[in-house]
């Protein structure tokens, strides 16, 4: 009895020291990358993104490999076999001119995936750099340049492409110069709310405090801090300017015969879309395809550029 | 006295905020700090302290007033100028998580600041200059390829610390560096900012509304109500022998840690709320909440006047 209450007493040569080193305790287990490293690992580690990457991929392959493959070609007309039905020899069938759909649907990919490049180039620079200056300066500069913007934005895109027509041929060339002068107003604003917001945050100033420039700070600390605003809006104009083509197509002031694009296509099927359902399908199916693998890629993106959502 | 090292002569500044209203964020300000010298700057929130502390260093354009670091006034300084002596005066932020910027490693963080000063010829000798910096200031220096939101708070802070301490200042605005952490990180970081004073010869002005704190950092204290400061002197002294009603009302918040001292101490509680910045009172602008008010409070505005040696306050009955 006496010995075990001995042995459950608390001595001191019981005891080891921790040994804390300050240092020890300070250190990050979590292994360390760089930013490009962690970015691609957080995209790869996203089904959904991925699956929408690989979608864009199989769709840019097709629209450059198909047309040079493919056994037709997206002009020839073939009166004897109109309107086909899709089969071993016409996979996507044929038009009301006896053309190969399939050789049309990955033409017309060209068309409607240039376009959509486009317009994401376009308001990457002039939208972010024109949004950019007008929302870090603020005042004067910001005023000015949201009237110009405004007054831009305030003209009828029709009106504009209209305009355009009377000094241009109707083109893909005409389409991109109406959406390079108003294309990008979007996204300046976007731009613009954002630096107003992340102007005033302290990271900001203390580069100010350091002496940095007014472009070091727009450029190496806002911008990327916007980076997921900006992706959004950036998925939702690539979209938006493929439908953008297809309509003005549609009205006669966009791509002319016998070049296609979705946008043609879909117009010239859904004339027939009761009878020959697949003139209208095959584009319809694929444009539909593409937009959203654009969307579901973008908000992977957007998530993968934003450190804070690590885990 | 020797010449101080910083000096402020009525230094203002005023928002725009629309509707022909003006806020007066601060007013009219003038003090000196000497070399190696801490000022802590107190006051209640929305009272202007933090908007002074910027303006001073002209993170801000100051309205009106002078501002002199070391003899060179900078508020007349062209921009390219200005950059020069931004390495004189540095600036420590109050949230450790809005002054990191979370898209940037540790090593551009304050690598930003060698960069823009040329401090660092090369590339290895720019990460060699910023983990001596970490390391100073009780970091690892494996921490540089680390981004912000992988520290705590405190670590946090000492990166904020760092960033500043790169371009090797004299003058650093602590802008409530502490309030926004734990009371045990408080210490430490406040431990850390008194040995790098010692180590480097800072002189400080430490901005804050926790007046434990300033009266252990500070070897002066001003208080500041309504953009103005309404009474200044050494903390011992101001202490011991407050003599604005504001500052009295704000000595006897601060609890004691003796229950028995606690419980018998009489509390000024103050009424009302701090007055718009934007339409002040009339007269003294404490008056609205001054247990004395008179009716001379009213209609004059008090002089700040040296009450005792060495001890300044705005107060009629000081």
């Amino acid at each position: 009895m006496q010995s075990e209450s001995k042995s459950g007493a608390i001595r001191p040569d019981m005891f080891t020291p921790v040994n804390r080193d300050s240092k020890q305790s300070e250190k990050i287990e979590r292994p360390r990358l760089t930013a490009w490293q962690d970015i691609r690992l957080r995209l790869l580690s996203n089904k959904l993104a991925m699956t929408g990457l690989w979608i864009m991929v199989v769709v840019v392959l097709f629209a450059i490999f198909a047309p040079i493959f493919s056994s037709y070609d997206h002009f020839t007309n073939d009166l004897s076999n109109t309107n086909q039905a899709p089969s071993k020899e016409h996979w996507f069938g044929t038009d009301d001119l006896g053309r190969d759909l399939f050789a049309r649907t990955w033409k017309g990919a060209q068309v409607s995936l240039f376009v959509g490049i486009v317009a994401g180039l376009i308001d990457l620079f002039f939208g972010i750099i024109y949004g950019g200056i007008m929302g870090y300066y603020g005042g004067k500069v910001d005023e000015f340049m949201n009237r110009f913007a405004e007054i831009l934005y305030a003209i009828p895109y029709l009106l504009v492409v209209i305009l355009l027509l009377v000094v241009m041929e109707p083109s893909l060339t005409t389409i991109i110069v109406a959406m390079s002068i108003t294309g990008w107003i979007n996204m300046a604003w976007i731009v613009r709310g954002q630096m107003m917001q992340l102007k005033n945050q302290e990271y900001a100033l203390a580069s100010k405090a350091l002496g940095a420039g007014s472009m070091r700070i727009i450029f190496r600390h806002l911008i990327p801090n916007a980076m997921g605003p900006i992706l959004v809006t950036l998925t939702l104009t690539v979209p938006s300017a493929i439908f953008t083509e297809a309509f003005l197509s549609f009205l006669g002031l966009g791509v002319q015969s016998p070049v296609a694009s979705w946008g043609t296509m879909i117009n010239d099927g859904v004339k027939s879309m009761t009878i020959y359902p697949w003139r209208l399908l095959f584009p319809a199916f694929f444009l539909s395809l593409t937009m959203f693998a654009f969307n579901v890629f973008g908000d992977g993106l957007r998530d993968a550029f934003d450190p804070k959502l690590k885990t | 006295m020797s010449k101080p090292f910083i000096e402020v002569r009525g230094l203002s500044k005023f928002f725009d905020i629309g509707n022909n209203k003006i806020l007066k964020a601060v007013n009219n300000l003038s003090f000196s700090i000497q070399k190696g010298e801490t000022l802590g700057l107190v006051g209640e929130s929305g009272c202007g302290k933090s908007t002074a502390g910027r303006t001073l260093i002209r993170l801000y354009e100051p309205t009106a007033g002078n501002v002199l670091v070391d003899g060179t006034d900078i508020t007349k300084l062209s921009k390219s100028k200005l950059k020069a002596q931004r390495s004189k005066m540095q600036m420590v932020f109050q949230d450790p998580y809005a002054s990191l910027n979370p898209r940037m490693t540790i090593l551009d963080i304050i690598g930003e600041a060698l960069d823009i000063h040329g401090l660092a010829g090369s590339k290895s000798e720019r990460k060699r200059r910023v983990e001596e910096l970490l390391e100073l200031v009780g970091l690892n220096a494996e921490h540089a390829s680390r981004y912000p939101h992988e520290f705590s708070g405190g670590q946090r802070q000492r990166i904020g610390i760092t960033r500043a301490l790169a371009v090797n200042p004299q003058f650093i605005v602590c802008d409530e560096p502490i309030s926004a952490l734990d009371v045990s990180i408080q210490a430490q970081i406040i431990n850390l900012l008194i040995e790098l004073q010692k180590k480097m010869d800072l002189t400080y002005l430490f901005v804050a509304h926790d007046l434990s704190m300033v009266k252990y950092m500070s070897d002066r204290v001003a208080v500041m109500y309504l953009g103005k400061i309404v009474e200044m002197a050494r903390s011992e002294d101001l202490y011991a022998n407050p003599q604005h009603p504001y500052t009295k009302a704000l000595l006897s918040a601060i609890p004691v840690p003796d229950p028995e001292v606690e419980a018998g101490k009489e509390r000024i509680v103050l009424k009302g709320d701090l007055p718009s910045p934007v339409n002040p009172p009339s007269g003294c602008p404490f008056r609205t909440r001054c247990p004395a008010a008179t009716e001379k409070c009213k209609s004059d505005v008090p002089e700040f006047r040296e009450v005792r040696p060495g001890h300044f306050a705005s107060c009629h009955y000081a």
